[in-house]
């Protein structure tokens, strides 16, 4: 595969003007990479944004060189929607030390995937605590390494997960199934917003 | 290409930036701005600004830019805040609301469904 190089980089239309994000999180090695590739229209790309402890971007680049920033490094890859949209995937490190930064990392993002490895549940613990508690929207896609079957139910109960949030099973190499899985999540943005009532409100943090 | 920023002494940073400090709440950069050039490149510019210049012939995010010049977010903002207070760029940030719109949550369902 071309590395991405300006002569490979694939622009954007002219009219493009609009971009959305949507962040793919779960565990150590769940599969959020591979899923960002398998539905990105560029080479996933990687880099990296600066944040202080307290989760704020960096406003002072004498904090770049002080001891009080941390690195959160990302992967994303883009699907260009229409002439105007423009979806940016990211996937969110996967080591626990970064998680308390994705959501000042990915504020405005319209909702997440939470991939979780079946052999490996209580992975997805801590990422689900802070989607709810932030009003993020988002479904859980369980990848398929193998591992045992459980029901849908046992996963659910494993992840006390609330009942009105889908839950699918994906394999993250898959193109069409990782599709499937941002249109179920897109889906289910649309209808929470669509019943009033249960409008998550998005905390301020 | 190698990880970006490793190599990145934050000595280099803040020679780049000037030592600046505008990637703060101010900065209007989100992840997913896309950014225009309004101008080509002129002779003595700094070569990020150059850089940039060329990326966004056409739209191009903030994000894309950063990886494809291979230093932090936070250091692309400070170029690009720049940029645009000297009209060399231009902006389209994205239309996120607390309450995301319905109608483009539409556009978005049907562009995954075409994918
Ligand atoms: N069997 C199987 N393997 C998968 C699947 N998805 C990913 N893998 C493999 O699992 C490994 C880890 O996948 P990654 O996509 O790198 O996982 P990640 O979540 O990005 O990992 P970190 O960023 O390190 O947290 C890779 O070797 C993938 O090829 C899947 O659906 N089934
Ligand atoms: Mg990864």
């Amino acid at each position: 595969m071309d590395s991405a190089t300006s002569e490979t980089r694939t622009p954007l239309g002219a009219s493009a003007d609009n971009g959305l994000k949507i962040v793919v999180v779960g565990g150590f090695g769940a599969g959020k990479t591979t899923m960002v590739r398998s539905v990105s229209e560029i080479r996933p790309l990687n880099t990296e944004e600066t944040m202080t402890q307290a989760g704020e971007t960096v406003d002072d680049i004498s904090e770049v060189r002080g001891k009080t920033s941390t690195t959160v490094a990302f992967d994303f890859g883009r699907i260009t929607l229409d002439a105007r949209n423009v979806l940016y995937l990211f996937g969110a490190p996967g080591q626990e030390r970064f998680w308390f930064l994705w959501d000042r990392l990915f504020s405005g993002t319209l909702g997440a995937v939470v991939l979780v490895d079946t052999r490996r549940i209580d992975d997805s613990w801590y990422a689900i605590d802070r989607l709810e508690k932030h009003g993020t929207p988002f479904i859980v896609a369980c990848n398929d390494f193998g591992g045992p079957a459980f029901t849908p139910q046992q996963i659910r109960e494993a992840l006390d997960l609330d009942p009105h949030v889908p839950l699918v099973t994906c394999d993250a190499r898959s193109r069409e199934s990782s599709k499937l899985v941002l249109i179920t999540l897109v889906e289910h943005i649309q209808n929470l917003y669509a019943a009033p009532t249960r409008i998550p409100r998005q905390e301020l943090v | 290409m190698s990880r970006p920023g490793r190599d990145d002494s934050p000595d280099r940073l803040y020679t780049l930036t000037g030592g600046r400090s505008r990637s703060g709440p101010d900065n209007p950069f989100d992840l997913v701005t896309l950014v225009v050039a309004e101008c080509d490149p002129v002779p003595g510019m700094q070569s990020e600004h150059v850089a940039i210049l060329r990326m966004t012939d056409r739209p191009t995010a903030v994000v894309e830019i950063a990886a494809e010049l291979g230093l932090p977010v936070s250091i692309v903002r400070i170029l690009l805040a720049d940029l645009l207070a000297a009209g060399r760029v231009s902006a389209r940030h994205p239309r996120t609301a607390a309450v995301p719109d319905p109608d483009i949550l539409e556009q978005v369902l049907v562009g995954l469904r075409n994918l």
